[in-house]
């Protein structure tokens, strides 16, 4: 018996963005692997080689007095029926529809055992169209929570608009999800390893929690964020701010994009090391109060008198974390967290957390 | 000490039964192994997974369904037919009914089938998670999102319907036909007076979900798995276990995957998480070793002869194999 978790990718995207596509890439690109697909249709995809599943989204609330606690029952099922044969899969692609809201997907991976015993989420991928990924947010909840949940982006249809509008784009996404990784694609063409074995909701693989800047392939775009990045920063876009390595405390957000009671962002928090008595009765709490509310939540960590770093993750109330590694040597010992939700009290988090803060 | 028969058979055990004497196995590769003499030989049933099996209630039959969306049964001489065909559906429910009735389903469809060839579908709302045919009369359970319908399957009547708010994935009806009683997926159970829908019985307490379930002889006790010992609560009181202890046998520090309640006596046959299988009498929690902690991880399938003289069983890594108490 192997104890080896199959790693699962859901894959999002509001309709027409090209999720279809990008499956289709996935399962017709020659890496040798055997995937099993969650559909919620079959389409026009499908290569003998890997396993389509069609599959009705069923989402139940868990009986358990917390409203936001929710599974998809189809999800369950199939996985477990999948364990049941042979040989196994390289890999669980999950479709989800494109009025989805991924919360459920991704909390049945840490709420029902018997999927957690058999399998990890591996990451949210979620595909957005350039074109019209601005309207569709203003108008469409299920297209921020897709973003806010996604670990990777993938904005489509970028040959479509111009330099000024992808930009545009991108700094919407940022204020939503500081820390996905954003792919500019045309036709959804991307190097699988982008997409594939993210490990993001891997504790032990949480690295940083700087944003993640385009990556190497798009070499020939402008770097948005460039110009913001490792400098002073004196009267640049506030937007990036918090999310550079560097001291921009007591900056308060500035969106640019007017936010409406309803929107999807983020809040940023840094300090140095915190006291873990004040801190987990804290994140304990505020997940429980506020967790319908809370969409991601995560964390590098350094508690007072403690040699490693603290990594922490969440979906809505439910919080995992762990110790990762010690602190390197040279490495500064600092804690991050990040909240991406809806009607997060800022300036409330904000206090808190620096109330668990012991020194700077 | 009983002696184990032993057979390797490189596939997830779906099921464990005794067609007459000889036992049967049906894995996840899609095949059947049927056990003649000192071998057991794998029949190709379906064409990918096979996802659930349930034996005919004449006890010739082992009707097993799969992810090729077919319904297939099989006998002792490794006869096979196909009952039924879905395509592209995963029929992942199965469970066999008086007067040579099937139920199987796919999704939010259960499809009964009758012996004349008959069909006809039951819709539902929400998925079909788990069936079962009452004692008597044509009557089946579908467990399901926020509770269970019952209906009446030889008739158009809409089914009646139990509510209960959470996620019902497995269902049994209690012997004497009075009970109805599902697993959650809350790690619970919870049951109703079939009469009127009364009574909700909730039990709970298990730190996994239970996805076995067991009548002792005569009906008395409920045995389940999910917990570190094999849990049975008593329905031999006027208002069944509500309020009682349930007695609590072969307590371990390994989860209970599956139980088998001895076909006459007051004993139940308790499989492991890590493979090892316990006989224990309710009288006096008296243990017997029937299968030491061993290859090919969990138990995954249980069945007793029709004697209770032998038991066989599977695990998730494939291993199968026939105890005889008798030797």
């Amino acid at each position: 018996m192997t104890e080896t978790l199959i790693p699962v990718t859901v894959l999002t995207g509001y309709l027409g963005a090209g999720k279809t596509t990008l499956l289709n890439r996935i399962l017709s690109e020659n890496h040798g692997k055997k995937y099993a697909v969650i559909v919620n249709e079959f389409g026009e995809i499908g290569i003998d080689n890997d396993l389509i599943v069609e599959s009705d989204e069923e989402i139940y609330e868990m009986n358990n007095g917390c409203v936001c606690c929710t599974v998809r029952g189809d999800l369950i099922r199939v996985v477990e029926g999948l364990m049941k044969r042979p040989g196994g899969f390289d890999g669980i692609l999950v479709e989800t529809t494109g009025l989805a809201n991924p919360a459920p997907v991704a909390q049945t991976f840490f709420m029902d055992d018997d999927v957690r015993a058999k399998s990890r989420l591996d990451a949210v991928v979620t595909v957005a169209d350039a074109m019209n990924l601005l309207t569709r947010l203003d108008d469409a909840p299920e297209a921020e929570e897709q973003i806010a949940f996604a670990d990777v982006i993938l904005l489509n249809k970028s040959d479509l608009v111009d330099a000024e509008k992808l930009a545009a784009v991108e700094r919407r996404i940022r204020e939503i999800n500081p820390h996905a990784t954003i792919h500019r694609t045309e036709r959804c063409a991307i190097d699988l390893s982008k997409v594939l074995d993210r490990g993001a909701f891997d504790l032990e693989r949480i690295l940083t929690l700087d944003p993640e800047f385009l990556e190497g392939e798009d070499h020939d775009h402008d770097h948005v964020h460039d110009e913001n990045c490792g400098h002073d920063h004196h009267d640049h876009d506030h937007v990036h701010d918090e999310n550079c390595g560097h001291d921009h405390h007591g900056h308060d957000h500035h969106h640019h994009h007017p936010r409406h009671d309803e929107s999807v962002f983020s809040v940023s928090l840094r300090g140095g090391t915190l006291d873990p008595n004040k801190f987990f009765p804290w994140i304990q709490e505020i997940t429980q109060s506020e967790g319908p509310n809370i969409l991601r939540l995560k964390g590098i960590l350094a508690m007072d008198k403690d040699p490693q770093r603290y990594v922490l993750q969440g979906v809505h109330m439910i919080v995992e974390g762990t110790h990762q590694r010690d602190w390197a040597e040279g490495e500064k010992r600092e804690s991050r967290l990040v909240f991406i939700g809806r009607k997060l009290n800022e300036a409330a988090l904000r206090k808190a957390f620096e109330d668990c803060v012991i020194a700077a | 000490m009983p002696t184990i028969q032993s057979f390797p058979l490189d596939a997830f055990v779906v099921a464990a039964e005794f067609l007459g004497p000889e036992p049967v196995f049906a894995l996840g590769d899609g095949n059947v192994a049927l056990v003649d003499g000192a071998s057991a030989e794998k029949h190709a049933v379906h064409s990918g997974g096979l996802l659930a099996a349930a034996r005919t209630l004449d006890g010739n039959r082992l009707i097993t369904t799969g992810d090729d969306g077919r319904v297939v049964a099989i006998d002792a001489g490794g006869k096979i037919d196909e009952i039924a065909l879905q395509p592209k559906k995963w029929i992942d429910q199965v469970a066999c009914g008086p007067d040579g009735v099937i139920a199987y389903a796919s999704g939010r469809q259960v499809f009964v089938r009758f012996a004349n060839g008959k069909e006809r579908v039951l819709e539902h709302e929400r998925t079909a998670a788990g069936l079962a045919f009452a004692p008597k009369g044509l009557r089946l359970a579908v467990a399901r999102y926020n509770g269970v319908s019952l209906w009446w399957i030889g008739t158009d009547a809409k089914p009646t319907e139990f509510e209960w708010k959470g996620s019902h994935l497995g269902a049994t009806f209690s012997p004497d036909g009075k009970n109805v009683i599902t697993t959650m997926q809350e790690n619970s159970l919870h049951g109703w007076r079939v009469a009127d829908g009364g009574g909700h019985m909730r039990m709970s307490g298990y730190p996994g979900k239970v996805k076995s379930m067991s009548w002792s002889a005569k009906g008395r006790f409920l045995a389940t798995s999910g917990a570190e010992m094999a849990v049975l609560w008593p329905f031999h009181f006027k208002d069944g276990p509500m309020g009682k202890q349930p007695l609590q046998l072969g307590t371990r520090d390994q989860i209970v995957t599956f139980v088998a309640c001895h076909p006459t006596e007051e004993v139940v046959a308790i499989g492991y998480k890590d493979g090892m299988v316990l006989a224990v009498r309710f009288a006096d929690s008296d243990e017997a070793i029937l299968r030491k902690p061993g290859e090919g991880g969990p138990i995954s399938a249980l069945a007793w002869d029709k004697k209770g003289i032998r038991l066989a069983f599977g695990t998730e890594g494939g291993q199968a194999g026939v105890i005889d108490l008798a030797s």
